[in-house]
Order: C-alpha cells, then structure tokens, then sequence
C-alpha cells in the first residue's frame, strides 16, 4: 500500500541492529563466561583492591574494567552477571508472557465470568506496588533464582492480561471472527487461529519489553540483597557496592551501571523494531 | 469598480510537482455572489484556502496574484497576511458539526475575534453576537451563546456559524460548500439565510458548491471548474440558458430535474472528458509542467 | 443511571478491590518462613516468652481469626503495633506519609511541566528535524526505569558535579519546628525560604528520577493527541480570522488534546508513586517506600500490612481524581 511518503521500504533499521548487536554480544558472553572472562570473579584479592581502569594511572594488565574494595575484577563480574541476567530475562519473560497473555485472551474474548474474575484481580494487583509488592515475595519464598522468577512472573502479568485483553475485545468484535463463527468453528478454535495472528505484533513488543523489565527487577532484588543467595555476580549487586563506595572507586558503580543502561534499552527498542516490522496492518 | 477580491493567474501544486489549481482567475466585488463550481477533487475549496491562508502544509502557491481590499496578500508578511485576513474576509465552513470548538461555549467562539484581533471591547462584541444570533433567527439567544456546541442541533450550529462570519463584517466571505453536510429539509433554510443576510450586509461572497441547483438559487455569476482549471465563467442567466464550454453544457445535463423524476441520469459524455482533459494537457505543456 | 447510583456502584467497587488487597497481602505474609517474634527476642529466650509475645500480636489465633480481627480494628483506624518500632502503624504511617506523597507530586510537576512543553514544542515544529529529535529522546527516556535514572543522576549530579544532595530529606543542621510533616509545604507558608531550598535540593534528584519516565509518556501522548486535533475543522476556522500558529497550537487545540491522554497518565502517575519504594531507598530519602522495605526485611507484619493498603488507597484515590477531573474537563459528561 502506498502512502504519502511513496513505496514504504522495510529494511532492517538502525535500531534492530544496535539493539540486536548489543543482546547477541551478551548472549556470547554469558554463554563463553568461563573462558572469556580475564579473572575469576569470586576471587578476592586485597592487593588488587579498587584498581582504576585501563586508562587511568595506577591500573594493573588483566583488570581492564578496575576491581572493587574485595579485589575482584570488575570486568569478569560483568559478563558472568550477563548469565544471571539472561537467563532471568528468558525465563521470567517469556513465563510472563504466556501467563498474562493467557488469561489476557480469555478474559476478552469469552467476556462474561471468566472476564469479570480476571479484570478483578487485574484492578487489585494494579493496586500494589510492584516492587514492594517483589521484595515481599522474596522474603515470603527466600532467596534463589526460582523465586526471582515467580516472583517477577507474579508482579508483571497484567502488563500481557490488559493489553491483550483489549485487542482480543476489539478483534472478537471484528466481522472476520463472525464469520468464523458461522462457519462451525469452536470457540477456543477461533482464538487460537484467527485472533492468535492478529495480537502477535503486540505480544512480541511486550515479551522483549517484559524480558527488559526482568533484568530492572532482578537488578532492584540483587541492590537490596534480596536476589539470588550464592556470590555469584549479579549487577545490582555491584551496583549496591559501587553506590557506597561512588567517591572511591567510581567504575565499580559505573560500568555495570553502562551495562544494565544498554542491555534494557536494547530489548524495548528491540521489541519496537520488531513490532514495526511485522505488523501485518503495516506490511 | 474594482473588485474586492481578485484572483491573477493563480497556480497552486503538491509539493512534488503535481498541479492543482492552474492558472485560476477570478473576481468578486462587494454585494455580488460569485459561484465555483466542480465535481469533487476539482479544486474548488482549494481556491477558498488559498485566499484564507489555510492551505494544507504538502501544498504551495506557485504563481499568482490575490489582491484582497487593494493589496495583494502574497507580497505580505505572514503576521500582516493573517491580520488583513482576519480583518476583512471570513469562512462559512462546510461541517458545522466539527466546525465549533467543543471545549468552549458558543459565545466566545463569536466574540473572541472581535476583541482579540479588532480589538473591540467585550460589551461591544458581546452585544454584536447577540445581535447575529437574533438575525440568523436562532430562538433565546442569550442561553445558546452560554451553551456548548454538543447541545445544538446541525441546523442550529451552522447558522451560529453564519452568524460568526458575518460578526466582523467582513468584506468577503468565503462559504465552502456549507449546506452539503445538512438534511435536505434544512438546506434550503440555509440557503435563504445566506442570501439574505448577504444581500443586507451587502459582503462580497465566493458560493463554493457541487450542486447547480444551489448556484441557481444563489450567484450572480460563477465559475466552472475542472481538474484545478476555470472552464467557463459566465452571468448566472446565460450560463443557465446558453453554456459555452460542452463541460458545461454536460454538468447541467447531468443534474437530476425534479420535473422528470422517472428520467434516467446523464453523464458526462466521455467526448467531453477527452476534450477537457486534453485542454489540461495543452495547460500544463505551455506552463512547462 | 443516575449520579448518585454511579459514584455507589464506584465506592463499591473500590472496596471490594481493597479488601482484595488486603486479603491477598495477609495471607501472603503469613506464609513467612521464620518466626518473626523469634527475630525480636534474645536468643536466649526460653519458649514461654515466645508464646507470650506471640500472643500479644496475636500470631497464636487462625489466619481467619487474625483477618477478622485486623479488620475490625482497621474500621475504626487502629492497625495494630509495629513489631520491629514498637509503635501504633497508623502512627508510624502518617509520620512518613506527607515526605513520600511531597516527592511524588513534586515528581508529577516536574513531569507534566517537561512533557508539557515537549509536546507542544514537538507540535510547533512537526515533521522537522527537531520533533525527530524529541521522538527519540523521549523514546529512550520511557525504555530506562527511574532506578536506572536515579543512579546515573547519582553519578552526575552527586559524584561529577556535586550541586544537589544525594541522601536525605533535610540537612540535620538545619533548625526546623513544624508542625506537620509537609516539610515543603509549611516552608512554603511560613516563607522559610532556606529550608526551602534545602528540602528542594534534596528532594530534586530523586523527583527527577521518578519524573523522566513520566515526562516522556506525556510528551508522546500529548503530542499525538495535539497532532490529531491540529487537522480538526474548528482549528483551521480559528486560522482564518486571524490567529498565528502559537495560539491556535495552545489556545484552541491544546485544551482538547489533552482530555484524551488524561486516564493513561493518571494510571503513569500511581506507577510513579510505586516507584518511590526503591528511588527513596536510592537517595536514603526517609518516606514510606523506604520504612517498607526495612519492614520487609525486618518481617513487621503489621507494618507491612499497614503500607500496603495505605498505597493501594492512594492508587484508588487518584484513579478517582483523574475520572473526576475527565468529567470536569469534558463538557459533554457534565451535562449528562
């Protein structure tokens, strides 16, 4: 269809590749941690304690990124966090998302009971206070990274329910579904197939932005030390370090800081491109 | 006497090169009501626009002249065009339900031009509206001018419409189609009002419409137009009784007659569509196009 | 339907989602592994004084039992003892209310003044380079959490250049002797400009924090909606007699293109004030978010309770402001 504007081109914009390029290099490095990262990151060492990066005077080959006030190297700490963070952005997304996307389908395409339940709860759960509403679930389930996942799975599913609930009202009201109705189909058959299609764009958008969100969590959890219970580096954790020891040792706090920035702003402008590329109404 | 409003070779395109109005030239002087007549995407209201500054962003005067009231309002700047037409002409729209601002009570939407950009006292326009709204026939005009356009009916809306634009009174009045969007029934009303109020108030006025029947009801002279191209320009009597242009003669043909309810519609014939196309044609080679 | 019927029907519904608040939170904290009382107690405490404590908080009775009686005391305004203060809830609550509600609408001033302007400068200059630019500023802005936003302006404005506080609500110097707790507020009144500008310099970074988000929602939406009104009849009517581009973007589509964006930023606004529970831990910023996560970690149930319903309530209560204020807008429900 033209526009205005003339032959609409579909290329692969700058923000897929910058987004894309950004998480792929994650996924490598949570991936090949063990062999890519300089140090080890639970060793401790006192005599490397708080070195500045490469750059600066004073900085020691190996730590590229610095070492906190333990000695560890900051670098190494952040591509094995990378693991915690991924997985967490897998797991808890895409559970988030086939939950909420679930429930948001029954409530608005069968309507009556099942919709009222559901849109009830939806208004209570909106009335919490998501991260309060997390950390209490920590502190209920403990620590670990199961629990991190419900609980995110638990805070986040009306952001899918609502959505999804809307389109699937306006799309159940489209003459395309009474037609498939008329033609015998169950009902459950026509959600699946013929509404199913129409909301993906809008599911893949949120499901990044939801992964997106995940690591926010997981990140808020390991700052107050309520995340998982090893020592495995996690990025909020050493954000919470780095925060109290900012005038000493700035790049503690600093760098994963750049790395938790980039890694969530590159799933929603993902979930953006996408969402622009294969929306069928576009297309 | 001069004219009142005149339009010089006016050239109008699509930023991109395609042209829509060419070449359009025009007058009207004070107490006459001149017609502009076209099938749809003729150009027509594009006319009005371009008068009243209000052309849409992706278009652009290419060539021409507007004199309104002496001066011609290209040669001005932007602040100074909008003052003058502001001051001295005035738009009877075409939807009188989207026409009124919904936010806002009907009589400031009357009022505030007066005090803003005339200048006027509030007492003084206040009492200008009501003196409108009582010539346009609208029944307790004090409660309609504390009233919020959603609570009006379209027949209402647009004499309140009528109304406003002949507040300033200005010297031109520019009225785009503006009984397409009533009910048959009230059309006429309309009509009768507009000319009434413009014999009185003695505006020039530029009738803008897709239906001669309303042209002949109303203008002392009119138009043709088709594909942004004038076609014919005639008095009101002699268009009706001698078109020149087979365009022409083909439009009037087309128009259903109340007398023959049972006859079947005539289109234009397609020999008359080569012809004006290829006179488009002939236009645009010469101006380069 | 009438007036009346509806604002009942709404009062109804607002009940009943926060009893369901206040169920879910109570069962859910009850399924705490650990003893709380246990937490309070010297270890060497013997089992005699455990159950003694616990019967005075009530922990020995059904989870039934201790909802029915919560409840009962919650209808007449008493929500039970703090377990780790050792005061009244309702007391501790109300303490540290008007410090978060004062961060949080600070943070909407900020942002609706910023989104505000955004918008309409994005309108004034559409399909420029400029409103470009707005686009992808503000769409960077809404994909980064206020947690993130407040550590980079930790970094920037604490650390780089140190010009606003960090941490707290108020220097401890300074002598003050209000009456309430709306530090603000009564500066403000009493004209006490230099705990004014103390308070301010400490309140801005975290209000900046939970704004930017919020900012950059209602420069989208706004701006959308303005853009859709600028093709609307009655603007171009206003073009002809007379008015430039800056009146008719703010004086004629403006006050309609913000009805719209009302409902969706009224919910932004409750996301915001959840957001103050990790942004005042940020900025040791001493409001309600903070005092729950130390109930949290600390397992003071009744605490936790108290916090929980207190934000719910205010989430219902502004839901209920900014339907209220839609109606009050709209000219055409008013008459209804």
């Amino acid at each position: 269809m033209r526009d205005a504007r003339g032959d609409v081109k579909r290329p692969i914009g700058l923000r897929l590749w910058l987004s894309g390029g950004w998480l792929s290099l994650l996924v490598l490095a949570a991936l090949l941690a063990p062999w890519i990262a300089p140090q080890d990151p639970l060793a401790q060492d006192l005599f490397t304690s708080r070195l500045p990066p490469f750059w600066e005077a004073g900085a020691e080959p190996g730590y590229w990124l610095g070492s906190d006030s333990l000695g560890r190297d900051v670098l190494s700490r952040i591509i094995h966090g990378a693991r915690l963070a991924l997985i967490v952005a897998l797991v808890a997304g895409t559970l988030t998302c086939v939950i909420g996307t679930a429930l948001g389908l029954i409530a608005g395409f069968y309507r009556g009971w099942p919709d009222r339940i559901i849109s009830r709860f939806v208004d209570i759960w909106m009335a919490f206070p998501p991260v309060l509403f997390a950390i209490l679930l920590i502190a209920v389930l403990g620590t670990g990274l199961t629990s991190i996942i419900i609980a995110i799975v638990v805070i986040d599913w009306t952001r899918f329910a609502r959505v999804i609930r809307a389109e699937a009202m306006t799309q159940g009201a489209m003459d395309y579904v009474a037609s498939a109705q008329v033609a015998g189909r169950k009902r459950m058959g026509t959600m699946l197939t013929e509404i199913l299609p129409n909301v993906l764009p809008t599911i893949i958008a949120l499901l990044t932005l939801e992964m997106g969100i995940a690591v926010i969590v997981e990140a808020i959890l390991s700052f107050v030390n309520l995340s998982i219970s090893t020592d495995s580096p996690t990025w909020g954790g050493m954000i919470s370090e780095g925060r109290t020891s900012v005038h000493q040792a700035w790049w503690v706090l600093v760098f994963p800081l750049i790395t938790l920035f980039l890694t969530v702003l590159s799933f929603s402008q993902l979930g953006e491109g996408l969402k622009d590329r294969f929306d069928p109404v576009l297309r | 006497m001069s004219a009142f409003l005149e339009i010089r070779n006016l050239c109008v395109t699509l930023k991109g090169g395609a042209p829509i109005l060419r070449n359009v030239s025009l007058s009207v002087s004070a107490g006459q009501v001149h017609g502009l007549v076209g099938e749809s995407g003729a150009g027509k209201s594009m006319i009005g626009k371009a008068v009243l500054g209000t052309l849409p962003r992706a278009l652009a005067v290419t060539r021409g002249e507007i004199w309104l009231d002496g001066v011609d309002l290209r040669t001005l700047r932007p602040a100074e065009r909008r003052r003058r037409i502001g001051a001295s002409a005035a738009l009877i729209p075409q939807d009188p339900l989207t026409a009124l601002n919904p936010a806002r009570r009907i009589g400031p939407q009357i009022t505030r031009r007066l005090v803003d950009i005339l200048g006027w006292s509030r007492a003084d326009a206040e009492a200008r509206a009501l003196e409108l709204l009582a010539e346009v026939q609208i029944p307790d005009p004090d409660r309609v001018m504390r009233s919020y356009p959603h609570e009006l009916s379209g027949g209402m809306r647009q004499r309140i419409l009528i109304a406003a634009a002949f507040a300033a009174e200005p010297k031109l009045i520019i009225a785009d189609e503006p009984t397409t969007a009533l009910d048959v029934t009230v059309q006429k009303q309309i009509l009768r009002l507009i000319a009434d109020m413009q014999a009185r108030h003695g505006t020039a006025l530029l009738f803008v419409t897709h239906d001669l029947g309303v042209v002949s009801k109303v203008c002392d002279t009119l138009s043709v137009l088709y594909a942004g191209k004038v076609v014919e320009e005639a008095q009101m009597r002699r268009f009706f009784m001698h078109p020149i242009h087979p365009y022409s003669a083909a439009l009037l043909a087309a128009t259903p007659s109340y007398k023959d309810p049972d006859g079947s519609l005539t289109p234009v014939p397609q020999s008359v569509i080569d012809q004006v196309e290829r006179e488009v044609t002939d236009h645009d080679r010469r101006a380069g196009l | 339907m009438t007036l009346l019927r509806s604002i009942l029907m709404r009062f109804l519904s607002t009940a009943i989602t926060l009893f369901g608040v206040a169920v879910i939170i109570f069962v859910v904290i009850r399924v705490v592994p650990g003893n709380p009382i246990a937490m309070m107690l010297p270890p060497g405490a013997t089992e005699a004084d455990i159950a003694r404590l616990q019967a005075q908080y009530g922990f020995d009775k059904s989870i039934f039992e201790q909802f029915t009686i919560w409840l009962g005391g919650v209808v007449q305004g008493d929500f039970g003892t703090s377990i780790s203060l050792r005061q009244p809830v309702s007391a501790l609550v109300l303490n540290r209310l008007p410090a978060t509600l004062e961060l949080s609408i600070v943070a909407l001033i900020i942002a609706v003044v910023s989104g505000g302007t955004m918008a309409l400068t994005g309108t004034r200059w559409r399909n420029t380079r400029k409103e470009g630019a707005i686009d992808v500023s503000t769409g960077m802005a809404l994909s980064i959490p206020d947690f993130l936003w407040g550590l980079v302006l930790i970094l920037l404005f604490g650390v780089l250049w140190p010009v606003f506080h960090i941490s707290g609500r108020i220097s401890p110097a300074l002598d003050i002797d209000f009456t309430t707790n709306f530090y603000l507020f009564e500066a403000l009144l009493r004209l006490r400009f230099d705990v004014l500008g103390d308070l301010i310099g400490h309140m801005f970074m975290p209000a900046l924090a939970l704004a930017i988000p919020l900012s950059a929602i209602i420069a989208q939406l706004l701006k959308q909606s303005l853009k859709e009104t600028m093709h609307l009849d009655y603007v171009t009517l206003s073009r002809t007699h007379g008015y430039g581009e800056h009146h008719v973007i703010t004086r004629d589509a403006l006050p309609n293109a913000i009805l719209p964006t009302l409902t969706l930023v009224g919910v932004q606004f409750t996301f915001l004030i959840g957001g103050t529970v990790i942004i005042e831990r940020l900025f040791s910023y001493e409001g309600l978010g903070n005092m729950a996560i130390d109930a949290v970690i600390n397992r003071d149930l009744p605490l936790i309770q108290g916090i929980v319903i207190l934000f719910a309530l205010i989430f219902t209560l502004v839901n209920l402001a900014v339907d209220m204020l839609y109606v009050v807008l709209n000219p055409r429900l008013r008459h209804a």
